[in-house]
């Protein structure tokens, strides 16, 4: 801190700050993007022809949206290839992703080789993409109804969880006497699954879905809590301090310091919670809840479809992450006052 | 006593003050940190407080802050004891303290926001932001300061709540040489203007005379008084004066310069 601040410092950042920090985006030619694009062409091409292959063996229904699906991919990849030219932002973006996008192409490829083309493993259990495919467009209606309960609950139980945890993590961290009488109870009860709980759950309320709301809070009021709580008592008392010299009250103190303080660790606890949220949102919708994805990919299996279980469970995948990238997104905008912060 | 004016509700007077702190090796035992300490400002007066480190300069400031009490004595601020942290008592500490969650603008409006006359006073941010050459950096945040940078920023942020009595805990410590001298003039002319009473810890033997009217020298742990110089130069001083040069060979003499291992 003690460092000593020369006049062509000063001037030096002050230009730096006026100007815009020197971000370090690298310049990438034309030429050199299109030879990290092309793959993602090749992995397509690739793709049709292993699909052309494997699919003289398979009913022509099964395979022809998927047919559709690849060609528009390549048509896609086509149209981007030339449009990167003029587009500096894009060509980077292309840049970075193509090698991640021609892999993913080539497990396809793999996928389909493996079940339809060699049949390897066996076959209810493991139907090629095409057949996942097809299931999914064929039971679009389903699965986008089960995603939209899902989430209703999903975002109904984070949230009341949520504002759960921060109450009470506040409270905790700020205030001792809370702290000697909520700590053992949050370090009993906190770590039980909140999914042991769902067999009792079932049996005292009414409705599974208001008890699978309940149980997704319980889940994600405890990381949030707990961080919370963490994070407020560690404030650096220095801050504090200031504060209090500036004439600042008690309720400053809680939420303009205390609080902006233990965002850091706060943003940990809705993560943690956030996973655990998942969890218990499927486990319930498996077992209780008769609706939603967790529910569709029982029920499908129940009746022997697995198409539509891998159907689901790909939905699931892009649902949960998308739901996790929005909240890293938030992160990265409450917390720009830190530096280096972890990117999704 | 009978007629105390405004200006006498501003002085600071401190009476055989003792603060110990556990000894860090053994906390069952305490150690003195202050050892006694006696010393009045007058309102409106500006007085250094020179001494070793570790001589509990920082620690007499939070007292007089209130942000810890005493083991014994006293410490008034005009006919009132200390009893706490107060807006009327500003202190900028030896590290700057931004509050990295909120921009260069908003630090500075900290205070005001705080006692809820942020509204009233928004005039008073741009002119504190000047004052401390930081209009360019309004919407930085504190990561992206110097350490110089910083402590300007603190101390616009003490500055800005008009404080009866200001303390300062070696402020300008991290400036260079051009911009230190540029605030000492600011710190000197915002006291003029207000007849602030401030207590200003440094470790700078010339800015204390450029800026006290009085020096209040501290000894080695566990801090006591060892004596105060009156600095009875005409203001505006100059630095290269033939009494500057003399007053400052007096007192790196009485510090035993030469002979004592004191870091000042
Ligand atoms: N909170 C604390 N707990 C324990 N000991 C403390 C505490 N604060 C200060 N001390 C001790 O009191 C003594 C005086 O510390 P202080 O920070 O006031 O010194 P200082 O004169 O400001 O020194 P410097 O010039 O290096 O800033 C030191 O020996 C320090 O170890
Ligand atoms: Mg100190």
């Amino acid at each position: 801190m003690l460092q000593s601040e020369t006049g062509p410092r000063i001037a030096e950042v002050d230009q730096a700050w006026t100007e815009g920090a020197p971000r370090q985006a690298p310049v990438v030619s034309r030429a050199a993007s299109l030879r990290t694009w092309l793959p993602v062409t090749a992995a397509t091409v690739i793709c049709l022809g292993a699909h052309w292959f494997v699919s003289t063996t398979e009913p022509p229904a099964e395979t022809r949206s998927y047919f559709i699906f690849l060609w528009s991919v390549l048509g896609v990849s086509i149209v981007l290839a030339a449009a990167q030219v003029g587009w500096p932002s894009l060509r980077r973006w292309m840049r970075q992703m193509g090698p991640i996008f021609a892999a993913a192409l080539l497990v396809l490829v793999g996928w389909e080789l493996i079940t339809a083309g060699f049949r390897w493993l066996p076959l209810p259990y493991f139907p090629s993409p095409a057949g996942v495919f097809q299931s999914l467009i064929n039971d679009r209606a389903l699965l986008f109804d089960s995603t939209w309960h899902s989430l209703i609950l999903l975002l109904g139980g984070y949230a009341l969880g949520v504002i759960a945890g921060l109450i009470s993590g506040i409270c905790i961290g700020w205030s001792s006497p809370v702290r000697y009488w909520g700590m053992p109870v949050l370090k009993v009860v906190g770590p039980i699954p909140a999914t042991a709980w769902i067999p009792l759950a079932m049996v005292v309320s009414p409705s599974a879905v208001f008890s699978a709301a309940a149980l997704i809070a319980l889940a994600v009021w405890f990381p949030v809590t707990m961080l919370t709580a963490s994070g407020i008592s560690n404030t650096r008392a220095s801050y504090l301090d200031v504060a209090r010299t500036l004439g600042a009250g008690r309720r400053y103190l809680i939420f303009r310091v205390a609080i902006p303080a233990a965002l850091p660790s706060i943003f940990i606890g809705l993560f943690m919670g956030l996973g655990a949220s998942f969890l218990t949102l499927v486990v319930a919708e498996t077992v209780g809840v008769k609706s939603g994805l967790g529910w569709y990919v029982a029920w499908a299996q129940g009746w022997a479809e697995y198409g539509k279980v891998f159907a689901a469970l790909i939905i699931m995948a892009a649902f949960f992450s998308t739901i996790m990238t929005v909240l890293f997104k938030v992160r990265d905008r409450v917390l720009v006052w830190q530096k280096g912060v972890i990117k999704w | 006593m009978v007629a105390e004016s405004a200006m006498e509700a501003s002085s600071l007077r401190i009476r055989e003050v003792r603060k110990s702190f556990p000894a860090p090796d053994d906390p069952a035992t305490r150690r003195l940190a202050l050892d006694g300490i006696s010393l009045s400002l007058a309102a409106g007066e500006l007085v250094s407080l020179v001494g070793p480190s570790g001589c509990g300069k920082s620690t007499l400031l939070r007292l007089i802050a209130g942000l810890d009490s005493p083991d014994s004595g006293e410490l008034m601020v005009g006919a009132e004891s200390i009893v706490g942290p107060n807006a009327e008592r500003g202190l900028v500490f030896q590290d700057p303290n931004l509050f990295p969650w909120l921009t260069v603008r908003r630090n500075i409006e900290a205070g005001l926001a705080a006692r809820h006359v942020l509204h009233e006073n928004r005039h008073e941010v741009d002119e504190f932001m000047r004052l401390v050459g930081l209009e360019s950096f309004a919407d930085a945040y504190p990561h992206h300061l110097s350490g110089g940078m910083a402590q300007r920023v603190a101390l616009a942020r003490a500055l800005i709540n008009h404080p009866k009595v200001l303390l300062l805990d070696e402020p300008l410590g991290a400036l260079d040489a051009f911009t230190r001298m540029r605030m000492q003039d600011e710190v000197l002319r915002l006291w003029q203007a207000r007849r602030t009473t401030m207590l200003l810890v440094t470790h700078d033997i010339d800015e204390a005379i450029y800026m006290s009217d009085r020096i209040v020298i501290m000894t080695q742990r566990p801090g006591r008084i060892e004596r105060t110089i009156p600095v009875a130069l005409r203001r505006p001083r100059d630095r290269s004066s033939a009494d500057f040069l003399q007053l400052r060979g007096e007192i790196l003499e009485l510090l035993h310069f030469a002979g004592n291992a004191v870091a000042i």
